[in-house]
Parts: structure tokens; sequence; C-alpha cells
């Protein structure tokens, strides 16, 4: 739960003064602040956090963006952005003494180049919107969330989010080439653009994945990709989660590196097949879906290689499909997994760790463990090619108590991840939730760098304050409880 | 290969020592690249010393090793495991080392086509200038915890701190590679080049040196022959040689004294108004020019096209090397400065006069 102790101290500002401001600089559609008009925003796609904020402002353009930062800015007030909503880590929960500035009107898909392979877009344009602007050029944009049909480029980038074809087309810090960003001093950047890089310190790494901590990105200039001849997705099945670890490890090893790889475990299986009825097999301990993508004849080829591959790794099932429908069908019922998971249970919970693909066994093993110790079921989904893991914690938030019990065993798994060697999330990003991880993943001397990081963008740190790097404060509180009674969580655990 | 060797104890004390002082730092690799950026200065200290690969594994496609590693002998154990480093990092010398590669953020041929050397930064261990040894990032594939401090590294030459370790992801090597040859003009190579780009086509290198396209094909046998069926072209025997000369400056156009030019464009941009010898690059992204004009001229002409021009080798060192920033990103380039290195001793002004 949201705690005071992790916001940064902000005056308490006068809230009809600020609105008053506001109301003079944007149209008076474009300010919310009233209960029920404030409501839609309290929360992201991790509703558990919840949270009104004093105001939400809608700007349509660049200087009114510029206008709402300079008000907030000369009045202390905290500044969330905001893009559609959909992280899954309170990244745009509000705060209650500050303002969400929504860059949901930002849709206009500015231009796309087919030439030089470049689109740029706005912040607020969905991630599927600009593939579908490319594709009568043949092009697309690579990062695939699952939630692409409604978050936002802003959002992506701010998250540095990954899809089911990361593990060969990259994450959105590959993807992109340029940004323009407002400080929250209200000062324009323009950072790279249509070159495959820009003059100085490389300012897209940074800015990508920094959780509007550094400033608010009014616009993107993403990289198009030529779509590939030709894609075909192998399912294979598994009667053992560990066989199909282990298979991921064979096909890479063999020198292939497929468009996507990603496993379900038979919870997920079986929630994914009543949703999609993706004809999935129902009664396999876990499947595999490997998509090769290139050239017709490289595609041909590798789908043999691969499928040799899984039967040697002892799929009991190998099944190509049959055609495009199919292989659409297969990566549906994937995408899906998460909605699907949620008609199974009242309330889950999505954890996001990353390991050294070699460990999966022991860390499967081990949160089958936990799952029994706390009675609460776990679905795992993951992007298993590049190891980064989606348990689904299954529970009732209605049940008093369980929530809390549901916090405790993900906060467990993401310690797990860090002690082999892993990182407590690979794409939803530490927003307000991970917080406490960060001080268990990080040495207070690597904290104190990221905020002097941030310091150097946001002095009064007003970006998004209190999310994405704890303070020390809160790593002395959240350590004292965490190393309870001087034990380590997993001391049997090789540590890195 | 030499013996392992860690260091980092030694480094940090010297960092520590010249911070008392107020001694200025120039962090020396193998010095293969010496040349590049502001000309350095501050006494040397030496991190070949600091060497040693801490963990490969093939499965994983992760390598670790420390900055002083010979970048020679990552790639001769990639190959031997049939991996490779795929931003393929000129060398220029054989001393080049890894950690040189990474503070220099040079990327060879087949950058536009697989990524560049920040792409496949997984993570970094790196002596801050304040005396501090810190680790960002990790050995796993996805890792956005905390700001990304060990991508933001890569091409920052040293000014913000002394890499001790990088972690790489590595990629198989291709099944098999070819080179097509193609007679035509810099307007139309510009032309072919993007528009081949365009389409799913198995690339991994195109070059105009003037008077002929080259063009590198990456993959599978089977990619490879179809994709010739479609692209037409003659087969270039000696293509292996072409592309390591191509990448490390010992290509015939390189041996000149004439200050030399990297100009980092649209790679559709057509060819600049601009007098003197080029080499086309990147699919055009990348353009080599050597000329004796102006800066300015240069600068202007590039910054109007959507780019920004370097002046890489030769010319006037103590100048405006990197092409000059707007103010508002120099004052945030100097807070960023200060935020790892304040008092302003690691490879002071080797990116512009203050930074
Ligand atoms: C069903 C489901 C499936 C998902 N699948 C995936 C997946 O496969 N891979 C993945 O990586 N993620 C996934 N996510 C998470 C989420 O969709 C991504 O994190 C997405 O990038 C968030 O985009 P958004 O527009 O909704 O951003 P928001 O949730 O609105 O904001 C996210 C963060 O970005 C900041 N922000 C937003 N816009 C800007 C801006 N213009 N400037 C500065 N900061 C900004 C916010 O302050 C916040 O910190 C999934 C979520 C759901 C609900």
């Amino acid at each position: 739960m949201q705690d005071p102790a992790s916001q940064v101290d902000h005056p308490i500002p006068n809230k009809s003064v600020l609105i008053t401001a506001l109301h003079r600089i944007l149209p008076s559609s474009a300010v919310l602040s009233d209960a029920e008009d404030l409501r839609p925003y309290e929360c992201d796609g991790l509703s558990a956090y919840r949270e009104l904020p004093l105001a939400v402002c809608l700007p349509e353009t660049v200087e009114q963006v510029r206008a709402v930062l300079r008000v907030c800015h000369d009045m202390s007030v905290p500044v969330v952005a905001r893009g559609a909503g959909t992280g899954l880590s309170g990244g745009a929960l509000p705060l209650a003494n500050g303002v969400v500035l929504s860059l949901a009107k930002f849709m206009r898909i500015l231009e796309v180049d087919p030439v030089n392979r470049i689109a740029r877009v706005q912040p607020g344009v969905r991630n599927l919107a600009i593939s579908q602007a490319a594709a009568p050029y043949g092009l697309y944009y690579a990062p695939d969330p699952s939630s692409q049909i409604a978050c936002t480029i802003g959002g992506n980038v701010a998250e540095n989010s990954g899809g089911v074809h990361c593990l060969k087309y990259g994450l959105t810090v590959h993807n992109v080439l340029g940004l323009k960003v407002l400080t929250m001093d209200g000062e324009l950047l323009e950072i790279g653009g249509a070159a495959l890089d820009g003059p100085g310190y490389d300012l897209l790494a940074l800015m990508t994945g920094s959780e509007g901590l550094l400033g608010v990105i009014v616009e993107v200039t993403v990289k198009l990709l030529p779509k590939p001849e030709r894609a075909q997705v192998v399912l294979a099945a598994f009667d053992d989660v560990v066989k199909a670890g282990e298979a991921v490890g064979s096909i890479i090893g063999a020198g292939i590196i497929p468009g996507g790889l990603e496993m379900m475990d038979n919870l997920a299986i079986r929630a994914a097949e009543d949703f999609i009825h993706a004809g999935y097999p129902v009664d396999a301990a876990a499947i595999l879906l490997c998509e090769v993508d290139g050239a017709n004849e490289e595609v041909s080829d590798q789908i043999l290689k691969v499928r040799e591959i899984l039967k040697q790794a002892g799929a009991t099932e190998v099944r190509t499909a049959r055609d495009e429908a199919e292989r659409l069908k297969f990566w549906a019922g994937r995408k899906a997994a998460f909605p699907a998971v949620g008609r199974i249970s009242p309330d889950y919970y999505c954890m996001d760790g990353t390991i050294p693909r070699k460990r999966l066994s022991e860390v499967l093993s081990r949160i089958a463990e936990l799952s029994k110790e706390y009675g609460l079921p776990v679905a795992n989904v993951f992007h298993a090619g590049d190891g980064n893991l989606h348990p689904l914690i299954l529970y009732d938030a209605n049940k008093p108590g369980e929530l809390e019990r549901t916090e405790e065993f993900g906060g467990k798994i993401l310690d797990l991840c860090v002690a082999v060697g892993g990182t407590i999330t690979g794409e939803h990003g530490v927003g307000m939730e991970k917080i406490g991880q960060m001080c268990h993943q990080f040495a207070s001397a690597e904290l104190a760098q990221f905020h002097a990081v941030k310091h150097a963008f946001d002095p009064q740190a007003l970006l998004n304050p209190g999310k994405a790097v704890p303070t020390l404060h809160r790593c002395a509180e959240f350590g004292a409880m965490h190393v309870h009674g001087g034990k380590l969580s997993f001391p049997e655990m090789e540590r890195f | 290969m030499t013996p392992d060797i860690d260091i980092s104890a030694a480094l940090q004390a010297k960092v520590l020592e010249a911070i008392a002082q107020g001694r200025p730092l120039q962090i020396a690799g193998g010095g293969s690249k010496i040349f590049y950026g502001r000309a350095p200065q501050g006494e040397a200290l030496s991190v070949t010393g600091h060497r040693g690969v801490i963990s490969y594994e093939p499965t994983e496609l992760v390598i670790t090793a420390r900055a002083g590693t010979r970048l020679a002998d990552v790639e001769a154990l990639l190959a031997s495991h049939n991996q490779m480093l795929p931003f393929e990092p000129p060398h220029f010398t054989a001393n080049a080392t890894l950690g040189g590669a990474i503070a220099t953020g040079l990327s060879g041929p087949c950058r536009p086509y697989t990524g560049s050397v920040r792409d496949f930064v997984l993570g970094v261990k790196v002596l801050t200038g304040k005396g501090e040894i810190l680790s960002f990032g990790g050995q796993v594939m996805k890792n956005v915890a905390g700001f990304d401090v060990s991508r933001f590294m890569a091409g920052s030459l040293g000014t913000l701190g002394i890499l001790l370790e990088v972690s790489l992801k590595v990629l198989p090597r291709p099944e098999s590679e070819q080179t097509l040859l193609f007679e035509c003009s810099a307007l139309d190579a510009i032309q072919r080049m993007n528009a081949w780009a365009g389409q799913p086509l198995p690339l991994s290198g195109a070059v105009f040196d003037g008077g002929r396209l080259y063009l590198r094909l990456s993959g599978s046998e089977a990619a490879l022959s179809a994709a010739r069926q479609t692209l037409g072209g003659e087969l270039f025997p000696d293509g292996t040689a072409f592309w390591r000369d191509v990448r490390d400056h010992t290509y015939t156009f390189f041996q000149d004294d004439a200050p030399l030019w990297r100009l980092s464009a649209p790679a559709a941009t057509p060819p600049f108004d601009l007098p003197g010898e080029w080499l086309l690059d990147w699919g055009g992204a990348q353009r080599w020019l050597k000329t004796s004009c102006a800066a300015a001229t240069i600068r202007e002409i590039t910054a109007k096209a959507g780019g920004h021009a370097t002046l890489f080798r030769g010319g006037d060192r103590q100048g405006a090397v990197f092409h000059p920033l707007p103010p508002a990103l120099m004052a945030l380039h100097r807070r960023l400065k200060a935020a790892f290195d304040p008092h302003g001793i690691l490879n002071p002004a080797r990116m512009y006069p203050d930074v």
C-alpha cells in the first residue's frame, strides 16, 4: 500500500488557488477537479492502489503542457504524467497533493516516413495504431505489449515496455530513435531524431524506462521494421514445466533466435483456453509457443529444427499452426492470458521478475512451494526466451487480509529473483508497487546515484515523486521490516 | 590470453587520491581510440591491467568481462562458441579493449540492422568520479529497475566513470555471409540501400565507396539464396576483408591525413552538397567525409537534414569536435557530469569543453 513516508515532502497546495491557475491556461473542459470526474484516474492497471489527485489536466498542445508544468512548478505541486493508465506497477497512481497530467489527447500520428522507416507520433498514440499506420508500407513497430490495443507509446517509453517479440526485436529502448521532452521547469529538450544517434550523452537510454520521473514525453520518433516475409509458430506441450524450461535453452543453444518464445503453465493454459478457445492442450503441465520468422525457405528450415529440438526435449505433442488463422489463435490465447486469469479469480496480482534462464526450474519449484504455504494459487505466464516471469497470484481482495498476504507472497517471489541473479522488474516498472524491493536490489550508493540523476533533471523532485526510486530513509524502514529477526529470505540460495 | 587480474581496488585508490589532490585523470585503455574526442588531459590511468572474462554462458547469451580485456580476446572466445558481439565494434588497433569499445560507443557496419553498442549493454560495474564502485543493470535480458545507467555509460567517453565490468548480450553467428556488388551513383546507392532496408531481406551491411555499392547479407543459406534472387548484383569474393577494413578504417578511403568527419543523418538524406570525398556506411545513415571545409558549414548543412557532425579524426582536437548542443541540453549535460563526477577529474573536457 502507498506509504506516506515514500512521498517527498511538498507543502499541501491550496487547491482552489491551483484550480484557478489551471483554468487560466486550459479550456475549462480540460481541468477536472470534482471527485466524480477524478474517479476514473484514481488508479492504473494495479487497481489495489488508489488515490484521488487534486486535479486532472487534459492538455492538447505542447504549449498547454508547458503551461501546466510551469504552474505546478511555481506552486511546488507534484505532477504525475499519465498515458492510458494500463501500467501494472502504480506508476501513474495519482498523488493526493498532486496533479495528474494526462497525455490522452495527444493522439496524432505526425508522420510516417516509409523511406527512412520511421514514424513520428504524439505520446498518446496507442502502440497498435503505429503498426496499423505503417502497415500499408509493409512496415511495423516491433514492441508488442499484450496491452497494445490500449497502452500509449508515451507510457511504453516511460516503462521501456516489452512484448512477446522482444527476444529478437528488442524492447522499447531498442526501437525508439528520438524524443521531445518537457522538463519540469518547462524547457523543451530534443533528444535524438530520425538519425541513428545524436551528439552527447545517450539521454534516450536514460529517458526510456524513467517512469515519468525525469520529464514529460511530448513526441516520440520510432523505428519501423519491414514485416517478415513469413512467420510460423509451433506449439509444444510438456508433462513437466522443467522440461519445457530446458527446451528453451536447447533452442537458443542451437543458434536459433525465435521471434517469440513464450511459456504458460497448466493453470494459465486452462484459463486462456476457456476464454479464447485457442486449441491449447488443457492437460499439459506447460506449453511453449515458439515463433520463427524470416524468409520463406529459412522459416521452413528452422521450423523443422525447432520441432526436432522440442521432441528431443521431451515434448508430448508438437503442433505447427496450420495456417495464419491458427497462428493468430495461438498468440491470441497467450496475449489474453492476464484477462483470462482475471475470469477465474476475483483478483490477481501480476509479478514481473526476470531471472537467468538456467535458474528457471528452481525458481518455479520455490514459487510452487510458496503457493502452498500461502494457500494462494499461482498461474505462470512467461517471456521464456528472455527469462521474464509473470507469476499471477490469484486472490480475493474482499477476504480480509488476503491482499496483504498476496503482497507478501509477491515480495518473496521478487526477493527470489534477486537472489538468483535476476531483477525485480523486467518490463512493468517499479512504480509505487516495488519501491520496497528496490532497497533489496540496490545498495544505498546506487540509489543515491539514481537520486543524483533525478536531481539533474528535476531538482525540486516534482515529477512523479516517491515512485521508482526509494528514498534512503524509506529503505531503512523497509530493511528493518524485511530482515525480520536478522534472517534474510532464502539463506539457502547462492547470492550474486 | 593474458591472466585474469582484478585491480579495481588499486583503481579506486587512484581515483580517491586524484580527488584529494584535485588532479584530473585520463582513462587509458589500449590507446586504439585515443585520437577520438577532444584532446585527452590529465595523468594517464591505465585500466588494461583490469582484465579477464568473469562469466560467459553461451545458452544464456550473456558475457561479463572486465573492461581492460582485449576486445580481440572477447571476440575469439565468443567465436569458439559460434557467437559474436552483434554490434561489430571497430578495433582500429589490436590493443583495443572492451571498456574502450563501450566508452566510445562506436558500432560497425551492421549497426542499422542488428543494433548499436548500447543496445547490447545489459549491465556495468563502474567507478565514478566520487570514487564509488557501483553496479547497474545485470546479466539478464530485461531489467527496468532504476534508471538505465548502464546503457547511459555507452558513448560517454569515460567522462562519467571508469568502466570496470561490462555485461553484454551476445548472439549466434550467422550461418553464412555473402557480399554483393553493384555499380551506381551516390544518389542511386542511397535510394537502393533504403528501399532494400524497407523489405524483409537479411541485410547486415550497406556501404557505397564512391563508385560501388557493397551489400552484405547474413543468415541461413536458404535466406541468402532467396535474397540473391531478389537483389541481383555481382558476388564479391573478398567480403570478409572488406567489411573488416571498413570497420577498422584500414580501407583505402581512410588512408589519408585530411580531417575525417562523421555525419550521422536520416539514412535516405540525398547526397550532401559539401566538397570532399565520401564513403557512405550504415545504408546512408553514417557518412564519412574527408574535407578541409569549415566546421560551421558542415554542421549547418548536416543539422538542416536532421543530423549531426563529428570531427572524427585529425583537424583541431582542442575545438568543437562533437556537434554543439543547444543551451538547455548542454546545461543538462553539465549537471549529469556533476552527478557522476562532481570534482571533474575523469577525462575532463574529452566530450565538450566542460564535460
Ligand atoms: C492486460 C495487460 C497486459 C500487459 N502486457 C504488457 C506486456 O506484454 N509488456 C509490457 O511491457 N507491459 C505490459 N503491460 C503493462 C502496461 O501496458 C505498459 O507498462 C504500458 O507501457 C503502459 O502504458 P500506458 O499508456 O498505459 O501508461 P500509464 O500506465 O498511463 O503510465 C505508465 C508510466 O508512464 C508514465 N508516463 C505515461 N505517459 C508519459 C509521458 N508522455 N511522459 C512521461 N511519462 C509518462 C506514467 O507517469 C507512469 O509512470 C500490460 C498491462 C495490462 C493491463
